[in-house]
């Protein structure tokens, strides 16, 4: 507050408070809300096969139910994780760039690779070995468009004797722990942009990147866990109360981990209190109030802390349906703190001058590239993918290879 | 066994397709670095950056807050109007006289309209003024520039001759460069779509003028000068030799080139 004060400008816009640099003074903040979707979206991408893997690598029996789920979510929030980026582009046309001719001391020109590895050789070949026994099948049973896609995901592969299936679960298992490092790469390395920057206290940080991995770990739970729920609720199936129960425990586990980590960044710049802690303190407090404190920390993050926390300690004395929206409210609850988290770190960091002499103000517009609009579609996008897809893939009128490691939605 | 081999080529097929798409980028880097060595070196004709080391330093001391160095870049370089586009700007630091007890009085900073049409009459009676100053603000010409660093096309790059350059041709607008530029020097050009700085009016220099800011400055505020081939009396020398110089945000690791004279703790 005392720089507030002692830092009054002679003669100022109103929309700035104390003196910013005149570069600085822009209406809409230089990175708008789609740089802060696309940090949620991947983070959601990374999170949801982490969930998956859970299945593969680390062999969580009870999380076979959303096993195709998760992979599926992954997917589709993926085909749409780079949108945000491109729409955001002074020079969208130049894109290509990134990838034919990168600069490598910028972490930014990683973008390209981590997203084709991850999509062409971790998620595409992880769903295709899982899918390709069933793929065979139907493209054997069903007919017309429907018939015609699943014969074209064949790739004309269609041994599906013991010894192939074998080794299709065996590669699958493989990719899955590539899978692990790989999104781990994809998360970390969108935390390690913001994290690079040294200009900017607000976002350099060593800790960034495994506050953007936990996050997105924990966001990627929720969301498996919010889609399963209401999947269950559309086609009205009976949900597998175990595998929402394991998927309820390992939520809870990895937000204690997010907050403990979160909780030491925050000690640390207390505690520190560097050359910019003022400003920063006052962002926290004042610019970000709801966003971060009632937002991040206390809907997003304490609440659900204390929700799922419950159910870990008295799981016996709900019932089903209590513990199923007690579920539900809470990964609606993560998913909406972790994206404020992602609009804290994003925005947050624009609305104070690089002087650390003032701050800058954000109002977001309806229409245009960088407003509500476009953001809400961005968003919704996603879902209307993963929807052609469950469709598609997680369809109840299709049988499935009977293996034993993979199984179709709720029983 | 058929399908077996045909998946293996399914493999083959893609690995090779991945190698194809890595082996173009490679080439096309190796361009890139070429070209770009070109570019570099696309002053006129017998023009050889290597044998220069431009760069400018400023004499707090001499600046009246004219701001005839904001219009002459604004004009020179086709900087758009409008209060948020600058490749130089002017701030005045205000300093009031410390209540008794403290060590420091009140800090006022303002920059109105980048200091390009001057300042007005400051609002603080003189009698509580204890220092003011106008900080003339630029390009650092850092030598471990954070925003060549992080472009991820390498559209912003070193120039031998000291000038850090932006290829608007190339630059894709992402605007990492200017959120890693800790001195708020960069904006992203609203009719190009493409980041945007001072470039030492490289056009100029190139051909042996000065900077527009430099040539028309009343105060010789700014010096420039070829460090490689200093004139008789040269005023970059002098300058050095002179004053005690300080750069802005020593310890954040850029190693701006710039240098001022005459700076006051309270300049970030």
């Amino acid at each position: 507050m005392t720089m507030e004060i002692t830092n009054t400008i002679v003669q100022v816009l109103p929309r700035f408070e104390g003196y910013v640099y005149p570069n600085e003074a822009t209406v809409q903040p230089l990175w708008g809300v789609l740089i802060v979707v696309y940090p949620y979206v991947t983070g959601l991408v990374a999170g949801a096969f982490i969930m998956a893997s859970l299945v593969r690598v680390f062999n969580v029996k009870a999380l076979e139910p959303v096993y195709r789920l998760s992979l599926l979510t992954a997917f589709a929030f993926l085909l749409c994780a780079p949108l945000p980026l491109l729409f955001h582009l002074g020079h969208p046309e130049r894109c290509f760039e990134i990838m034919i001719t990168p600069h490598l001391s910028s972490p930014m020109a990683v973008f390209g690779f981590v997203y084709a590895w991850y999509l062409m050789a971790v998620l595409l070949l992880e769903l295709w070995f899982d899918y390709r026994c069933d793929f065979v099948e139907w493209a054997r049973t069903q007919t017309g468009f429907r018939g015609l896609i699943y014969r074209l995901f064949t790739v004309g592969v269609t041994d599906v004797s013991e010894p192939a299936l074998r080794l299709d679960a065996k590669l699958s298992q493989v990719i899955s722990i590539v899978g692990i490092p790989s999104a781990f790469l994809l998360h970390g390395y969108v935390g390690f942009i913001f994290g690079s920057v040294k200009a900017n206290p607000w976002w350099g940080n060593v800790l960034m990147p495994i506050i953007f991995i936990l996050s997105a770990i924990v966001s990627g739970i929720a969301l498996c866990a919010f889609n399963y729920l209401v999947l269950g609720w559309v086609r009205r199936t009976e949900l597998n109360m175990r595998c929402l129960d394991v998927m309820g425990m390992f939520l809870f586990y990895a937000l204690v981990v997010d907050a403990a980590i979160e909780a030491l960044d925050w000690g640390h710049r207390v505690y520190e209190a560097g050359e910019s802690f003022q400003i920063l303190q006052y962002l926290a407090t004042e610019k970000l109030f709801y966003t971060l404190r009632v937002g991040q920390a206390l809907l997003g993050t304490a609440v659900p802390l204390i929700l799922l926390g419950l159910l870990q300690l008295f799981r016996t004395r709900f019932a089903e349906i209590v513990r199923k929206r007690i579920y539900f409210a809470s990964a609606v609850l993560i998913l909406v703190g972790v994206l404020a988290m992602r609009w804290n770190v994003v925005i947050g960091g624009q609305l104070f001058s690089k002087s650390l002499r003032g701050f800058m103000s954000h109002k977001m517009e309806f229409a245009g590239t960088e407003g509500w609009l476009m953001a809400g579609a961005l968003m919704v996008l996603p879902f209307v993918l993963l929807a052609v897809m469950i469709n598609l893939f997680l369809s109840t009128k299709l049988r499935t290879c009977k293996r034993e490691t993979t199984g179709p939605l709720p029983a | 066994m058929k399908t077996r081999i045909s998946r293996r080529r399914l493999l083959r097929t893609t690995a090779l397709a991945a190698a194809g798409v890595l082996g173009a980028t490679l080439a096309r880097t190796v361009k890139a670095a070429v070209q770009k060595l070109a570019v570099s070196s696309a002053g006129p004709k017998g023009y050889e950056p290597t044998k220069h080391k431009w760069l400018m330093v400023i004499d707090v001391n001499r600046c009246i807050g004219c701001g005839l160095c904001v219009e002459a870049c604004k004009k020179e370089n086709h900087v758009p109007q409008g209060p948020n586009y600058f490749r130089t700007w002017i701030e005045r630091y205000i300093i009031k006289k410390p209540k008794p007890g403290s060590t420091r009085g009140e800090v006022l900073v303002d920059s109105p309209n980048g200091g390009m049409n001057g300042f007005p009459p400051a609002t603080v009676p003189k009698e509580e003024i204890l220092h003011s100053l106008y900080v003339p603000k630029l390009c650092n010409l850092c030598s471990h520039s954070p925003c060549v660093q992080s472009c991820p096309v390498g559209a912003t790059f070193d120039a031998p001759d000291g000038a850090v350059l932006i290829d608007p041709k190339y630059c894709i607008g992402c605007g990492f460069c200017i959120q890693t530029c800790p001195y708020g020097c960069r904006f992203l050009n609203p009719i190009t779509r493409t980041a945007e700085k001072c470039s030492l009016c490289y056009h100029r220099i190139t051909r042996g003028l000065k900077p527009a800011c430099v040539e028309v400055c009343p105060g010789q505020a700014r010096i420039f000068g070829d460090l490689k081939n200093p004139v008789p009396n040269d005023p970059i020398q002098k300058f050095f030799a002179t004053n005690r110089v300080q750069s802005l945000k020593p310890y954040l690791g850029t190693g701006p080139r710039m240098r001022y004279a005459g700076l006051d703790e309270e300049v970030r």
